[in-house]
C-alpha cells in the first residue's frame, strides 16, 4: 500500500471532493468512475494522477466497436493458420499468437500502474458487464494457453464516461464515483492561473465574466467548457486584446472578440448573433 | 452508526447497496477520510452515489441525517474562549456597528449577555429573536439581521464548512434529467436487433475457409466476411400534445433509448390519430408536413412500425371523414391506419395508458381492433411483449 496522496498538480486544479474520491480509490484499489460535462478534464485526470504519483500510465480508448475481450488479449488465429501452411516454427507455441491488450499490459506492470479506460459509454451496452470480474478480482483466464493472468499490483483504474449510455448497476457498485461539476468562478480563476501564470489580473476577470455570461445564454446547444476557455484566453493573449474590449456593459460591443473559440456549433453562433442583434435594437429605441 | 444512515438513504429513494456501504466502511477504517465532517461527506458521496442525478437527493438526506452532528458542533460554541469571541467580533464589526454596540451598553455588556444566554440555551436554535442560532434577529448567531449582532460560527474557520457544502445543493438541476431510466428500455429494444453483414470484410469466415481450403486440396484459402451490424429498421410514430402531455416523460425516455439503439430510425409525429400527413418538427407542424403516402413509398416494407399513443379520443376521430379535431380530413383515420398496416406487416401500438383502462375507452377498443390486437402497454414488460410481436 502506498501513502502517497493525490493533491492536484502544478497543471491540474483538483477540488477537495475530487481529491477525496481519487484518494479513496487509490487506497482501496477500486476503480473510480469520472463523469462530467465534456471539457472539464476527465481524461486529463488519469494523466495527472499518474504524473503526480509517479506511476506508469496505460490508456485504453474505447470506440463503438471495442469489445471487452480486446482489453484482455486477442488470439490471432489467422496468423497461426498461415504460419502453419508456411511451416514456420513459431506455430508450435500458441503464445506467439496471443496479443496482449491494455488491461493485460497494466496487470503485468512491475510497479502499480494507472489504467485509463476512456469514454466507456461509447462501447456496446453490455461492455461494462463483460469486465466485472476482471475489475473486481483483477485477474482473467487465457483459454488458449490455459494461463491465469493476475495483476502483479492492482492498478489504479480511472474510467471516464460522457453519459451517452447508462452503465449497469452491478458495474457501478464496484466503483467510486465522482461527477466533475462545472468549476465556479474562483476555481476557474485558479485553473486559468496554472495554465497562464502571468495573465494580467483584469484581463482574467473580464475574460471570466464574458465567459460565464456566454454560458448563461439560454438555448445554447453546446456550452463552452473549461478547455474552450483556455483556448480562447490563449487567443486573446496572442492577439493582445485589451481587457476593456471584453466588457459588455456597452450593448453595442456585446460580442466578445474571437468568440469562435468558445462557440463550436453553427446554430449556437447564429443564435448568439441574433440575440446580440435583438439587444442592440432594444438599446437604440 | 452508519446503518441508520444507510436505511435513511434507501428510504429516501436511493438504491444504495450493501457492497457500497461496506466499501465506505472499509475506506473509513483505512483512514481515507480523517476526522473532518467535510471529508466524510466527500468520501461517502464518492462511495454511495453513482449517478449525478442522485447527488441532490443524497445532499438532502445527508443534511437531514447529520443535523445531529451540526448540533454537537453548536455545543462547541459554549466552550469558545472569550478572547477568541471578542477578537472575532471585533474583526467583523464595522466602525458603525461598533458604535451601535456602544449604544447597547458596550462590548463587555454584549459579551456578558451572550454568556448568560449560552447558559440558558440548551438546544440548537433557528429563527426567533432571542436565542442564539442561525437566521434569527437576536444579537447573537449567524446569518442574522441584527446589526448589533455577534456572528458566531458563520466565519469561524472550522465551523463554516460543516454544513454548507451539502446545504448549497449544487446538484439540484441534475435531478430528473431525461436520460434517467432509459437503460431498461434500451435492453428491451435490443431484442429487436437483427444482424446483417455489411461494410469491409475484416472477419474470418471459418466455414467458408474450411470449405475452400478442402476444395483447394489443403492449400489454405482464407475467406473473410464483413462484421455483423444491427440492421433493423424502425419507423416510430408518436402521438403528441393533448392527452399525451401526461405521458411526455415516458415517451421521451423511449425516444431517447430508441434513437441511440437503432441506426435506421425514422420518426414522425401525429396528433390523436393518423391522417393523410404527419410531421417531423413540432414547431413547424403546420408548414412542414410529410404526406403519409410518401412515407409508405419512401420507407420499404422491411421497416418495423411502432406507434406510441394513448388512442384516447372521440371515436368519430377514427371512423368518420372530417372527424379530426385539427383539420378537415377527406378520409377517416381508420383508413389511413389500415393503409400503413398494409405496407408494414410488422407493426405494434404502444399505449402509455394502463391496460385495465383500455376496455372502458371506445377509441382504444377501436384502435386495437384495427391493429389486430397488437397493442401493448408502454411499460418494460409491455415493451418486451411488443418486441416479440414484431419478430
Amino acid at each position: 500500500m502506498t501513502d502517497t496522496r493525490f493533491t492536484g498538480t502544478t497543471t491540474y486544479v483538483a477540488t477537495d471532493d475530487l481529491m477525496m474520491a481519487v484518494n479513496a480509490a487509490v487506497t482501496l484499489e477500486r476503480p473510480i468512475l469520472i463523469k462530467g460535462e465534456p471539457g472539464t478534464g476527465k481524461t486529463q485526470l488519469a494523466v495527472e494522477v499518474a504524473g503526480a504519483l509517479g506511476k506508469p500510465l496505460f490508456e485504453w480508448h474505447i470506440k463503438s466497436t471495442t469489445k471487452a475481450q480486446q482489453g484482455l488479449y486477442e488470439y490471432d488465429a489467422v496468423a497461426r493458420l498461415r504460419d502453419s501452411q508456411l511451416g514456420d516454427d513459431r506455430v508450435h507455441d500458441i503464445a506467439n499468437y496471443i496479443q496482449k491488450g491494455k488491461i493485460w499490459e497494466a496487470f503485468a506492470s512491475d510497479e502499480q500502474p494507472v489504467l485509463l479506460i476512456d469514454e466507456i459509454d461509447k462501447a456496446d451496452i453490455e461492455f461494462p458487464n463483460d469486465l466485472l470480474r476482471e475489475l473486481d478480482r483483477m485477474e482473467f483466464y487465457v483459454y488458449e494457453t490455459q494461463q491465469l493472468v493476475a495483476a502483479k499490483h492492482r492498478p489504479i483504474i480511472v474510467i471516464t464516461s460522457n453519459n451517452e449510455k447508462e452503465l449497469p448497476d452491478a458495474f457501478l457498485r464496484r466503483c467510486f464515483f465522482h461527477y466533475i461539476k462545472f468549476p465556479d468562478k474562483d476555481t476557474m480563476a485558479r485553473i486559468v492561473d496554472v495554465h497562464y501564470p502571468n495573465l494580467k489580473k483584469n484581463l482574467l476577470s473580464e475574460a471570466l465574466g464574458a465567459f460565464y455570461r456566454l454560458r448563461e445564454v439560454p438555448g445554447l446547444k453546446k456550452k463552452p467548457s473549461t478547455s474552450e476557455l483556455l483556448d480562447w484566453i490563449k487567443l486573446l493573449l496572442a492577439e493582445d486584446i485589451p481587457p476593456e474590449a471584453l466588457r459588455s456593459d456597452d450593448k453595442r460591443k456585446a460580442i466578445p472578440p474571437l468568440y469562435g473559440a468558445l462557440l463550436k456549433n453553427e446554430q449556437d453562433v447564429h443564435l448568439f448573433e441574433r440575440l446580440v442583434f435583438l439587444d442592440r435594437g432594444a438599446g437604440h429605441q | 452508526m452508519l446503518i441508520p444512515f444507510f436505511y435513511m438513504l434507501r428510504d429516501g429513494g436511493m438504491n444504495t447497496s450493501i457492497t457500497e456501504l461496506l466499501t465506505l466502511l472499509e475506506a473509513m477504517k483505512r483512514g481515507v477520510a480523517g476526522t473532518s465532517v467535510d471529508d466524510f461527506y466527500y468520501l461517502s458521496r464518492a462511495a454511495l452515489v453513482k449517478d449525478e442525478s442522485q447527488l441532490d437527493r443524497f445532499d438532502r438526506i445527508f443534511a437531514a441525517y447529520f443535523k445531529g452532528v451540526e448540533d454537537s458542533l453548536g455545543d462547541l460554541f459554549q466552550e469558545l474562549p472569550e478572547d477568541w469571541l471578542r477578537k472575532q467580533a471585533e474583526l467583523m464589526l464595522s466602525e458603525e456597528e461598533r458604535a451601535r454596540i456602544e449604544a447597547l451598553g458596550g462590548f463587555d455588556e454584549l459579551m456578558k449577555a451572550l454568556r448568560e444566554r449560552l447558559d440558558e440555551q440548551d438546544g440548537r436554535h433557528e429563527g426567533g429573536s432571542k436565542w442564539i442560532g442561525t437566521a434569527g434577529t437576536s444579537p447573537f448567531g449567524a446569518y442574522g439581521y441584527n446589526p448589533e449582532g455577534v456572528r458566531i460560527g458563520q466565519h469561524g474557520s472550522r465551523h463554516r464548512s460543516a454544513v454548507k457544502v451539502w446545504d448549497r445543493r449544487e446538484y439540484r438541476n441534475l435531478d430528473d434529467s431525461v436520460e434517467l431510466g432509459t437503460r431498461n428500455i434500451k435492453v428491451a429494444l435490443r431484442r429487436l436487433r437483427k444482424f446483417a453483414r455489411e461494410g469491409a470484410a475484416d472477419q474470418l469466415d471459418l466455414e467458408d475457409t474450411i470449405d475452400k481450403t478442402a476444395r483447394n486440396a489443403g492449400l489454405l484459402d482464407i475467406r473473410m466476411v464483413p462484421e455483423r451490424h444491427n440492421a433493423v429498421k424502425v419507423l416510430l410514430c408518436l402521438d403528441i400534445g393533448g392527452s399525451m402531455d401526461d405521458h411526455v416523460r415516458v415517451c421521451e425516455e423511449l425516444f431517447s433509448a430508441a434513437s441511440s439503439e437503432f441506426k435506421h430510425l425514422e420518426y414522425f409525429y401525429f396528433h390523436n390519430f393518423i391522417y393523410e400527413s404527419l410531421w417531423k418538427d413540432n414547431r413547424r407542424r403546420h408548414s412542414e408536413r410529410v404526406p403519409t403516402l410518401d412515407i409508405t413509398h419512401k420507407y420499404g416494407a422491411d421497416y418495423k412500425l411502432i406507434f406510441v399513443g394513448d388512442a384516447t379520443m372521440s371515436p368519430y376521430e377514427i371512423v368518420y371523414a372530417g372527424g379530426s379535431v385539427e383539420h378537415w380530413n377527406e378520409e377517416p383515420g381508420a383508413v389511413w391506419l389500415r393503409r400503413l398496416l398494409n405496407t408494414y406487416h410488422k407493426a405494434i401500438w404502444l399505449n402509455p395508458e394502463p391496460r385495465d383502462r383500455w376496455d372502458f375507452t371506445p377509441s382504444i377498443k377501436l384502435t386495437r381492433e384495427i391493429m389486430d390486437d397488437r397493442m401493448f402497454p408502454l411499460t418494460i414488460s409491455g415493451l418486451d411483449e411488443g418486441i416479440k410481436a414484431l419478430h
